[in-house]
């Protein structure tokens, strides 16, 4: 779980060069200014990280709503 | 085979971004930068046919090729104004050509499927020269309703002359069949047979599933193509790769290393024209000069079902 998090975190500091201490599981990608493209790009490095694919689809609004959804497919 | 001249044809409309905020919830700035459009040109009171001839008239003009020297037509389109006969049949007395042709269905890898035919054709010595007309009316079945879709798309019609020679040294092909992402469907007609028939259904488009299957089958197709014969990525002087969206032609250059100059784009003028992109940029760089002999070029092209198609070109 908390890998998780942090490999998500990881990947919207290199993408967007934002400060690491910003990004909170209840942030929303809105106001980190990630937009969908940005988190189908970050999905596609996760999906090679975690080893899984992950259909993306609407309602991702929050960091945490990313980690349950990633979350869902390594236990699944 | 070998590419002997280029045409392309555009609507005279032009739609900018901010002539589509007027009906829908939008604004340039969210458009360009989630694609790098700013306008893209729509059929108004011309027809895709008209567009159609345009192009393939200027590529004959291009190639310096008679419409007589023709021995086939292959048109590649979506969804042209008539079902039957085919367009590649109803442009061809605008052009002057009376030949075999047909209407093929590759989605936005149409162009580069058409090569693929025309290869064939060619090399079994059942054709010299070929005329490839792609043609697209996306604005007739976007759904101007949904922003997220309808403003990505516009008309156009690109087209390139083929016959005998060295030039197109390898065509590949991809897919991963996937009907839910990407989809559009025809009117069901009026059997009185048919139960529960389907309505017609306007494109729709999963956005951020297409994007993952562009980037990542468009790098890794690039990099087979460039490994099977030998070849590093800045060996390639032009990458034309199919403009969908310029987020996805940003993404698969940086995976590929190398500089924006060799990653020509037109989509901030025509939006995605689905076949008809690969064309039209070709044609606009042959006549900027910049094809030169010698120039190697990778055609790259991914969408609808889903599949892609990937040509390795020495001019």
């Amino acid at each position: 779980m908390d890998n998780v998090f942090e490999k998500i975190v990881e990947t919207i500091v290199d993408a967007k060069g934002i400060d690491a201490a910003s990004v909170k599981p209840e942030s929303t990608f809105k106001d980190l200014n990630v937009d969908s493209l940005d988190i189908a790009e970050m999905v596609m490095t996760l999906e090679d990280e975690f080893g899984i694919t992950i259909e993306l689809e609407e309602g991702i609004a929050t960091v945490q709503d990313l980690v349950n959804l990633i979350n869902e497919r390594i236990a699944g | 085979m070998k590419i002997l001249g280029t045409g392309s044809a555009l609507p005279k409309k032009v739609v900018k971004n901010d002539d589509l905020a007027a009906f829908l919830d939008t604004n340039d700035e969210w458009i360009s930068t989630r694609t790098g459009i700013r306008e893209r040109r729509v059929l108004s009171d011309e027809t895709l046919q008209s567009l159609a001839e345009r192009a393939g008239k200027a590529a004959l003009e291009n190639a310096g090729v008679a419409p007589e020297e023709i021995d086939y037509v292959l048109v590649t389109t979506v969804q042209a104004e008539t079902m039957s006969p085919a367009l590649a049949c109803d442009i061809q007395n605008a052009i002057g050509l009376k030949c075999m042709g047909m209407d093929i269905n590759g989605g936005c890898t149409g162009f580069i499927a058409a090569l693929a035919v025309a290869e064939g054709l060619i090399a079994s010595g059942r054709a010299k020269k070929i005329l490839i007309v792609s043609a697209e009316a996306l604005s007739r079945f976007a759904d101007w309703t949904d922003r997220s879709t309808c403003v990505l798309f516009g008309d156009a019609a690109g087209a390139a002359v083929v016959g005998e020679g060295e030039g197109i040294k390898d065509i590949r092909f991809a897919s991963e069949p996937r009907r839910d992402v990407l989809c559009a469907s025809t009117p069901p007609g009026n059997s009185p047979f048919a139960v529960d028939p389907a309505p017609a259904q306007y494109l729709k488009m999963q956005g951020q599933e297409v994007y993952k299957f562009a980037v990542s089958h468009s790098f890794r197709d690039i990099r087979e193509m460039l490994a099977y014969h030998d070849l590093q990525p800045e060996d390639i002087d032009f990458y034309v790769l199919h403009q969908a969206n310029m987020r996805i032609l940003e993404a698969v250059r940086t995976r590929l290393k190398v500089d924006e100059g060799c990653f020509p784009h037109n989509i901030e003028r025509t939006g995605n024209t689905s076949s008809a992109t690969i064309p039209v940029l070709l044609d606009e760089l042959n006549r900027a000069g910049k094809l030169k002999p010698g120039c190697r070029v990778i055609l790259n092209a991914f969408g609808a079902g889903l599949c892609t198609g990937t040509a390795y070109l020495e001019l």
